[in-house]
């Protein structure tokens, strides 16, 4: 389902932003347009199958974004490849690409859009995503109104219920209140016994152990360990207890 | 490549829709009038530009409004699209950024919203046509090939401005001065032949110049196009839009990094 093949990100980390024209050329004469080069990932590989479910644990900083976002498609790899077999939901952020000047029933048709849907399918589940938000009343008020929390419904919604091949979630399960957290939860379980494989971050370790069946563990770009996610849990929390990130 | 792009179109159809859709209900939200001022907004304007040059300069050419107008309509099209495709990309950074979207859309979103715009604005050119009762031509309905070499010029602009503005800033505030200068090499409220043989040479090195003429001939004077009209037109399309298309695949993979 997704095979991640020896993938390395590299950055430039300019030292300082060339924004604009005259800095560039400037820098370009005088033999300063220098990068360091930092790598977010080095040599990843691993591999999921249709249907599980894959922890990813790690400190602030070790490449767990940037392995999601690489996974979605949205940077290319420096180097190595990425195979992904299905449609794919990031919810990389809730609410991504929504506009906040239209209104929500405005964006969840944006938003299907944005994930590549057609017309008709986004219209077929409208009333599922809707009912699920519980936002029924306020879908003609324009997103910016909304509070954090209202638009994380949305998102929420909108990403689970089009039934994706691959559920990709990014410790977004925060911003909700205690109920709808439940809902998403069980939301996700039953994606998950309908064969939907899913990547989840989290710092909790306790929530990717209840939800994951295997899991991973990156430590500043590099895959430290991976298997069952009771095993990778139990050692990411052992090792937790005595280090802190950037270490 | 130029396959892979036509079918990732066609995958993505809906979201240029919606993106499409989406321009066009931001530009006139809340205001009272909403798309009717793609409709006002040029007669306005022909209304002031005319009265000015006809007690101000005068240049002898006949029904100088609608010679203006027919021009201006084409002009404010090219300059809108190229300005709001150039932007596009940083428009949406907060988009790209967190989910795929194919990126060479977004321009063309851009150019399809202001081209509804422009059809908006070819409806105050039929009203003016048919107050100064000029003759439905046999001509007239080819003024649609003008519409589509303007768009597949705007678009290969586009791509390549939205690169340059994305990788360097300053280049969103120069445009607006290329675009002025554009504007006075493109005969819009002048004639052609008052220039001096030098500067007509930089005029036709000008698209909008050959753009602003085919349509005043085929639309306003009922003359047929010449096999070279169409030649040059479509020697500008190809040119930019391969050069737009060239550099935007090149350096595409980058803008996350810039924006």
């Amino acid at each position: 389902m997704i095979d991640v093949n020896n993938v390395s990100m590299r950055f430039n980390l300019a030292t300082e932003k060339t924004e604009s024209l005259k800095e560039y050329v400037v820098k370009l004469l005088t033999g300063k347009l220098m990068f360091d080069e930092f790598y977010a990932l080095k040599n990843v590989s691993f591999h999921v199958d249709r249907g599980e479910s894959v922890g990813i644990l790690g400190a602030n900083g070790s490449g767990k974004s940037t392995l999601l976002k690489v996974i979605s498609g949205i940077y290319p790899p420096s180097s190595g490849t990425v195979s992904v077999n299905g449609a794919i939901a990031p919810l990389i952020e809730l609410g991504a690409g929504f506009d906040p000047d239209l209104t929500a029933r405005e964006n969840v048709y944006l938003n299907g859009a944005v994930m590549g849907f057609q017309k008709e399918f986004v219209e077929d589940r409208y009333d599922e995503i809707v009912a699920f938000s519980e936002l029924a009343n306020f879908m003609d008020v324009p997103i910016k109104n909304f509070s954090s929390g209202m638009t994380a419904r949305l998102g929420f919604s909108i990403a689970t219920l089009v039934h994706p091949d691959i559920l990709i979630v990014d410790e977004v399960l925060g911003v909700g209140d205690a109920a709808f957290q439940k809902k998403c939860e069980s939301k996700m379980d039953e994606l998950r016994q309908n064969g939907t494989t899913m990547l989840f971050v989290s710092h909790s370790v306790e929530q990717v152990e209840k939800v994951c069946t295997k899991a991973i563990w990156l430590k500043r770009g590099e895959l430290v360990m991976s298997g069952t996610s009771k095993k990778v849990c139990a050692a990411y929390d052992e090792w937790g207890k005595t280090h802190s990130a950037f270490e | 490549m130029v396959i892979t792009w036509v079918e990732k179109i066609y995958r993505y159809r809906w979201l240029l829709q919606q993106l499409v859709n989406r321009d066009l209900k931001v530009k006139y939200k809340r205001s009272y009038l909403g798309y009717l001022w793609s409709l006002l907004n040029p007669l306005l304007m022909m209304f002031v530009v005319s009265l000015v040059f006809s007690h101000v300069f005068r240049f002898e050419i006949e029904n100088f409004a609608l010679y203006l107008l027919c021009g201006q309509v084409m002009f404010n099209f090219f300059s809108e699209s190229t300005s709001m495709a150039m932007n596009s990309i940083l428009q949406n950074a907060g988009l790209i950024k967190k989910v795929y979207v194919p990126k060479y859309i977004l321009p063309l979103a851009k150019v399809c919203s202001s081209f509804v715009n422009l059809l908006w604005s070819l409806l105050a050119v039929l009203i003016m046509f048919l107050v100064y009762r000029i003759p439905f031509y046999v001509t007239t309905p080819l003024a649609i090939i003008p519409l589509i070499y303007v768009f597949l010029i705007s678009y290969g602009v586009g791509l390549f401005m939205s690169v340059l503005a994305t990788y360097f800033r300053d280049m969103v505030h120069l445009y607006g001065v290329f675009l002025q200068a554009l504007m006075y090499l493109t005969p819009l409220f002048y004639p052609a032949d008052i220039l001096p043989d030098k500067i007509l040479l930089l005029v036709k090195c000008n698209p909008m110049y050959h753009i602003v003429t085919y349509f005043r001939d085929v639309a306003l004077y009922g003359n047929f196009p010449s096999l070279r009209d169409n030649l040059v037109c479509i020697l500008f399309c190809a040119l930019s839009l391969l050069l737009g298309g060239y550099v935007f695949r090149k350096y595409q993979k980058n803008f996350l990094l810039y924006i």
